[in-house]
């Protein structure tokens, strides 16, 4: 840990694992949309479920879904900011399998139809992990730019990507690879040291045998 | 990244810098930034701190409506003169209590090193801004100070009471700020680390059995605590007294303790205050 993960973040209270780290997965998941975000049926599950309301955890996943960081005053009154944005949300407790204590389950529909689940858990100090996407397992902290790519299972799609990456001199910092099952759905998650251009994520979505491309960027 | 404090005295000692040039350097070579840009990281945060002080609100409540409007009423009883501590102590006592509520009313404030813990160092390190008249500088280079012994403490042990009970946070956060008041009182090196390991060793075996979950009850006023502990300390430590057991064993015992604390006493709200008649009243209350 560096000093500043000791003195700070600046983070509305009151906790840095059910407020901030909340506000971050929220925040998260509104970048890997990509787009306005103009439903969301959250589930909590464990200590989240459990003690999340009095820590603000509901407020805070709904101001991360609406843009803000964990240190953005508005987030006690994001329920109200949603409503200005027509931004429906419903909260209902759930029983996931293999998570940290801290952790929601996210159904959102973005503002072109757009439609993503995401599983994300909150690890302490505002810490956090993006464990599942549409239902298949994957696990990157946003802490560096990260491209998500679901292809076919099928051979020569991660030269296809890794290719794309080299060609724009990008350096990959960790890559992780999973699949349902032989020749079924597939996900690669691909942290990277630099950021990836808009152009070639667009490009990436062409190309045959991929289904979906997400991107977070560490970018405002 | 420094392991030990003893480390950070052997530093001190091979280049002549003082201890919050060493930690500030340090950072700037872990994090390949310019020095004036961790400088400018830390004065943001101790601004940010002077902020939250500041907007203090006594008629917030939290959540629970259990929490808020304490801190006011230690202010109201210090311009009475009432407080037997004194203006200084009083002034801490009160700056504690109110940045802690804060916290608890969603307020923005900074994790030092935890949200629950959030106001030790600024209750100490603006009080002695405010009574003793340090420059803006100074009271940055005293930000480093406790940064670099949390850093040691978060290496060789943790600083969150899910691993490690309230000693890891309200503690860490009192030995942090013990360290800083000892710098600005013009301690050396050994002063600053053996005024950490007096507030630290004071605070060994505090659980982390917070009612109905929440960062509120006993965490409040556990700030102030921390935060009167870190003042004593550094005292003691500049007036010559040193701790028997070396710092950086002080900080091993606090791991050691840590880690032998019934998982009913590390945040899960299955022990100790939770498990009171009230506390579980109070948690059912909230709850329903």
């Amino acid at each position: 840990m560096n000093i500043y993960d000791i003195i700070g973040p600046v983070m509305v209270g009151p906790s840095s694992s059910h407020t901030a780290g909340a506000v971050r997965i929220g925040l998260l998941s509104r970048k890997l949309m990509d787009e306005n975000i103009i439903k969301a049926d959250i589930f909590l599950h464990g200590s989240f479920y459990a003690t999340g309301k009095g820590h603000g955890t509901d407020l805070a996943l709904v101001a991360g879904l609406l843009g803000m960081k964990e240190d953005d005053d508005r987030i006690p009154s994001s329920f109200h900011i949603a409503e200005e944005l027509e931004l429906q949300y419903s909260f209902s407790g759930i029983i996931l399998r293999d998570v940290h204590p801290n952790s929601a389950l996210l159904k959102l529909t973005g503002i072109s139809g757009k439609y993503m689940e995401i599983i994300g858990s909150s690890l302490g100090g505002g810490r956090i992990m993006i464990n599942q996407i549409d239902g298949l397992n994957v696990n990157f902290s946003g802490n560096y730019p990260t491209l998500i790519v679901h292809n076919i299972d099928e051979p020569g799609h991660i030269a296809d990507v890794t290719a794309m990456l080299s060609h724009k001199s990008i350096n990959i910092a960790q890559m992780q690879l999973y699949r349902d099952g032989r020749g079924g759905n597939a996900v690669m998650v691909i942290e990277c040291d630099q950021e990836v251009p808009y152009e070639s994520v667009k490009w990436l979505e062409k190309v045959e045998g991929v289904v979906k491309v997400s991107y977070l960027s560490l970018l405002d | 990244m420094f392991k030990s404090l003893s480390d950070i005295i052997k530093r001190i000692k091979k280049t002549g810098l003082p201890f919050w040039e060493i930690i500030l350097e340090d950072d700037s070579y872990e994090r390949q930034v310019p020095k004036e840009e961790s400088w400018a990281k830390m004065k943001s945060l101790y601004h940010e701190m002077k902020l939250a002080d500041a907007s203090y609100d006594k008629n917030l409540r939290s959540a629970s409506n259990l929490a808020g409007g304490d801190g006011a009423k230690v202010s109201e009883a210090l311009e009475k003169g009432e407080i037997l501590s004194g203006p200084f102590m009083g002034e801490v006592i009160a700056k504690a209590l109110k940045m802690a509520e804060s916290n608890a009313c969603m307020k923005r404030i900074v994790a030092a090193p935890t949200g629950g813990s959030c106001g030790v160092i600024p209750a100490v390190l603006i009080t002695c801004e405010e009574k003793l008249r340090f420059s803006e500088d100074k009271m940055i280079e005293a930000m480093f100070v406790a940064a670099g012994i949390g850093q040691v403490i978060a290496e060789r042990a943790f600083i969150s009471g899910a691993e490690g009970g309230c000693q890891a946070e309200i503690g860490s956060a009192s030995s942090m700020a013990a360290g800083a008041i000892s710098y600005l009182k013009g301690g050396d090196g050994n002063k600053i680390i053996h005024a950490a390991a007096l507030a630290l060793k004071s605070m060994l075996g505090s659980t982390c059995d917070p009612v109905a979950g929440l960062v509120e009850i006993p965490c409040i006023k556990r700030n102030v605590m921390g935060a009167v502990n870190a003042v004593a300390c550094a005292d003691m430590a500049c007036a010559g007294i040193i701790s028997r057991i070396p710092p950086d064993e002080v900080i091993d015992a606090m791991r050691e303790t840590g880690l032998a604390l019934p998982d009913s006493l590390r945040e899960t709200g299955k022990g100790g205050l939770a498990q009171t008649k009230t506390g579980k009243e109070i948690k059912n209350s909230i709850w329903s």
